[in-house]
């Protein structure tokens, strides 16, 4: 067989990387960096995941069109969350909600 | 369909099986990653729109529990990870060692999971007729089993809350459908992956995975590993969006 086997030294090294990831996280989720909290989360988040598609599912070591398949997803997935937020970005909904709309109430 | 042991016509090697199989499962994800990010996105923008009740309604989650299922479920895409090792390096003892623990790992999420589903019920926060986000406030005495500090916060956090969004109430229960389809979608994931597992541990009791052939291990290995990634983002987006000044 010519597939690449990962050591288990670099699956702990990975396990690893995730458990301080998730530990900065929570740390930092009670720190107040404003704006900044839910990037500094969700860049965390991305960072874990990534980690997991390179060495748990063996992307780093998968054939080219294997990494096609993965940067469609990525892509699409952006396509698809970019475009819906600019979108929504300008609708009277995500105005000032401490006065919502009486005409976007929903029913109590 | 006519096969060769583990070879089946279509194909020339078992490497080439591998490669096929691998990419149709990605391709599998690729559709899931796109289900789930229709959800994010709904999630997305109408936090954007109800902060103050999505924020109320992440801090009622418990930040142990969150952090601990977090723990047991990447714990368990390494035992998934090992087992795909062992398989490779024809250790089969070793496979079924390793999927036991990852479906005794799994099991563990998902018996957390029921405990936080049933808190949220005895404190009147699933969606519908009887939703009520200040249900702890108006009666303490059936929330014991919050802690009298984690009550103070709540109510204080509760009435600023309703301040800032005279639709709380309704804005909260939005939370909740999310927290509860994206954690429940999650879950179902979950137990899918626990079916695959039980059926990898038959067939790896009876000896089929090793180095030339350990196909249905790395497949299931994607999908569970997939399933960890989804958690990974669920986490801080559900419990720890609005736990700054100590909440």
């Amino acid at each position: 067989m010519s597939e690449h086997i990962v050591p288990p030294k670099i699956y702990l090294g990975v396990f690893g990387i995730l458990m301080a990831g998730t530990t900065l996280t929570v740390i930092a989720a009670f720190k107040d960096f404003g704006a900044f909290n839910i990037v500094i989360a969700l860049g965390i988040a991305t960072i874990k995941a990534t980690f997991v598609v390179l060495y748990f599912m063996h992307a780093r070591y998968s054939p080219k069109r294997t990494h096609l398949v993965i940067i469609c997803a990525v892509f699409w997935l952006a396509i698809m969350l970019a475009l819906t937020l600019t979108d929504y970005q300008e609708r009277p909904i995500l105005g000032d909600r401490a006065a919502p709309d009486a005409a976007h109430q929903l029913p109590v | 369909m006519h096969r060769t042991g583990e070879l089946y016509g279509q194909f020339q090697t078992l490497d080439q099986q591998k490669e096929t199989a691998a990419l149709g499962m990605w391709i599998f994800l690729v559709t899931e990653v796109l289900f789930f990010g229709g959800m994010f996105l709904t999630y997305t923008i109408n936090r954007h729109a109800y902060s103050a009740a999505f924020g109320m309604g992440s801090n009622t989650l418990d930040i142990y529990l969150g952090g601990f299922n977090t723990v047991v479920l990447i714990l368990s895409s390494l035992t998934m990870a090992m087992g795909v090792w062992s398989a490779q390096v024809g250790k089969k003892s070793l496979v079924t060692s390793f999927l036991i623990l990852t479906l005794i790992l799994g099991g563990v999420f998902l018996g957390v999971k029921v405990v936080e589903y049933k808190q949220k019920f005895d404190h009147h926060l699933i969606p519908g007729q009887n939703f009520d986000i200040s249900y702890c406030a108006k009666n303490p005495n059936a929330c014991t089993d919050l802690s009298p500090k984690a009550r103070e916060t709540e109510d204080k956090q509760l009435e600023e809350a309703e301040r800032l969004d005279p639709n709380l109430n309704s804005h909260a229960q939005l939370y909740f459908s999310l927290y509860f389809g994206m954690t429940g979608l999650h879950a179902l994931h979950m137990i899918v992956g626990a079916g695959l597992l039980l059926w990898l541990l038959k067939e790896s009791v009876g000896g089929r995975f090793g180095p030339a052939y350990n196909t249905p291990v790395e497949i299931v290995g994607l999908y569970w590993h997939f399933v960890d990634i989804v958690w990974i983002y669920l986490f801080p987006l559900l419990y720890l969006i609005d736990r700054k000044a100590g909440r």
